[in-house]
């Protein structure tokens, strides 16, 4: 579940960073921070019954991305790639929106058929800007992340 | 996204809602990539029967075949009525054979609901071909055809040994290709990303099935999704033929996302290096030498420990009717050991060649079995108390240990023979 978003102090606010980029899918959400440098394989990949990476050797092996915004390097593997995150969104356990660097024909049909806003192509790299636990706030219609660093929420 | 009117007029439904939905996709599809426009294409290679309980319970919520094919091949929540397909289109594998429920482990249910689907495709236009190389029964496409093909094995060869153009496809890309003749021109369709930008150079000869398997799975790790164009400064002795294509492209899909690769003299593409490279220099150079591929060999074998072999799994890319021909010859008059067993996949049309070659009946009368549709990568199944497995294919031991948690040794197809005769691995570097 999503906790809900309080009031930002003055003093948290220092904290927020912002990326800009390019829309992949359109819309808005928002959550948790699931990083990985990594990229990630689809079908074989991921498990898409309870939205799980499954992938012997991988980073995030065991670690779920539901109502995550899952950021990483790209998409790799079998064409099944789509068929996996789009049957992770029938399940409920897809990812809340897709941060990456390298598009491909894999990438972006996932991303479509996922239905979570997604972006690319960013002014700073956002594999070193964010980290897992981060609050991310994805508006791709307007082509903004903005990023609550952890530490500023636990003291916030 | 630039249309033309005919575009135009699918996207606001002049040819119905199906292909409505399905230009709506493309348009989605088409802007996340950035695509300035779309292409013809006349050729789709994809999965499009229904074949989970999932997809039966969709089904059975009373839209039938329609609503399956509006999820899982349009991203449509509506249920459409879908027409017959505009283009050809050729069925690609499955997750079982469906005339081998009970080594699949399948309900009658699934079987059932399978061969209604199957039907319905059918009727709508697609091939029932069930195989990852569509490219050996009846679609080898020309040199610059435009194609929307899944199956990253099948995507390398079409782009590398043909010539023809294709991006990796989904299921979702070639549902829409199929009712709209479109799928968007980026990536692979353009003659800029076609270019290698680097080169294996060979210090090795390189001749044997096995050897082509070690030499994709080298490169594919190193170049990963970037193309890459193989050279030898003696030229290559013996021209690859399918089976060897065949395994090398499956292996660099593996370990690596290779979706385009060059050979010097041999790929269409690749008349010489400057043609591979576009008269640019190349980013990398790299050396494929005797250590190269001892290592190669090393890597793929990483699982293997155990020499007792539980089962023995050839025909990944599925077989072609020359490497059933050897397996035959190298069984013949010998038995598959007791505590283990062969499976051998191959398409159904090759199968049926087989059957009448009396491939079959050699194969069969020393306990082994042909099968189709799918593969124990693709299907989840293998034999009853498998823990070890040998392989002719880099690419199902690439898989196999990762999806199963078996053992894997690879080796040539007559040390794979051979340990299915006698229950043990006796193969080893060659």
């Amino acid at each position: 579940m999503k906790p809900s978003i309080e009031p930002q102090p003055v003093k948290a606010r220092a904290a927020v960073l912002t990326l800009r980029g390019r829309k992949v899918v359109p819309g808005v959400a928002e959550g948790e921070a699931l990083v990985t440098q990594d990229h990630i394989s689809g079908w074989g990949g991921i498990d898409s019954r309870t939205g799980t990476i499954i992938e012997t050797r991988h980073e995030l092996r065991g670690q779920s991305f539901a109502g995550k915004v899952l950021v990483f390097p790209g998409a790799k593997g079998s064409s099944g790639w789509s068929a996996a995150f789009h049957l992770a969104r029938l399940m409920n356990v897809a990812p809340a929106a897709f941060l990456f660097n390298e598009m491909t024909t894999k990438m972006a049909l996932g991303a479509v058929v996922t239905h979570a806003p997604s972006m690319t192509d960013f002014d700073s790299d956002p594999l070193k800007c964010i980290e897992t636990g981060d609050w991310v706030r994805v508006d791709a219609d307007r082509g903004i992340v903005e990023i609550t660093k952890k530490n500023a929420r636990a003291s916030s | 996204m630039q249309l033309t009117d005919h575009e135009k007029a699918m996207l606001d439904g002049q040819e119905g809602p199906a292909v409505q939905k399905a230009m709506d996709l493309l348009m989605r599809y088409g802007e996340a990539l950035g695509a300035e426009r779309l292409v013809e294409t006349h050729n789709v290679c994809a999965t499009i029967t229904a074949t989970t309980p999932l997809q039966r319970d969709i089904a059975l919520k009373g839209g039938g075949m329609d609503a399956v094919f509006s999820e899982f091949s349009l991203d449509s929540q509506e249920v459409v009525k879908i027409p017959k397909f505009k283009t050809f289109t050729s069925h690609l594998q499955l997750g079982f054979d469906p005339n081998q429920p009970e080594r699949f482990g399948l309900s009658d249910d699934i079987v059932q609901f399978y061969g209604k689907s199957e039907k319905h495709v059918a009727g709508l236009g697609a091939q029932i071909m069930n195989t990852c190389t569509p490219y050996q029964v009846g679609n080898i496409p020309t040199r610059g055809e435009h194609c929307a093909w899944m199956e990253s094995s099948a995507v390398v060869y079409c782009n590398s040994v043909l010539g023809a153009r294709t991006n990796t496809e989904g299921r979702e890309s070639c549902g829409a290709a199929m009712l709209t003749g479109r799928i968007p021109d980026w990536g692979y369709h353009q003659d800029a990303p076609r270019l290698a930008t680097h080169v294996i150079e060979l210090d090795v000869d390189v001749e044997s099935v096995q050897d082509w398997g070690l030499l994709g799975y080298f490169m594919g790790d190193l170049v990963q999704d970037r193309v890459p164009v193989v050279y030898s400064r003696h030229g290559i002795k013996r021209v690859p033929n399918l089976p060897r294509l065949k395994h090398f492209g499956a292996a660099a899909s593996s370990s690596g996302g290779v979706e385009m690769y060059h050979i010097m003299g041999i790929t269409p593409e690749a008349l010489s290096l400057e043609q591979a490279l576009g008269g640019k220099a190349p980013v990398e150079v790299f050396r494929y030498g005797e250590a190269e591929r001892r290592a190669t060999y090393e890597k793929i074998n990483a699982t293997g420990t155990e020499a007792d072999i539980q089962y023995v799994m050839l025909g990944c890319p599925h077989y072609t009717i020359e490497q059933i021909w050897e397996a035959a010859q190298l069984i013949e008059g010998r038995r598959v050991h007791e505590n283990c067993e062969l499976w051998i996949f191959t398409p159904r049309a090759i199968k049926s060649l087989a059957d009448r070659n009396g491939y079959t009946e050699i194969i069969e009368k020393a306990g082994g079995i042909i099968m189709s549709d799918s593969c124990s990568a693709m299907s989840r199944a293998v034999p009853k108390g498998t823990k070890t497995v040998a392989l002719d294919s880099a690419k199902q031991a690439h898989y196999l240990p990762a999806i199963l948690g078996v053992q894997a040794w690879f080796g040539t197809t007559a040390q794979c023979i051979d340990a299915a005769c006698t229950g043990r691995w006796n193969g080893g570097y060659a």
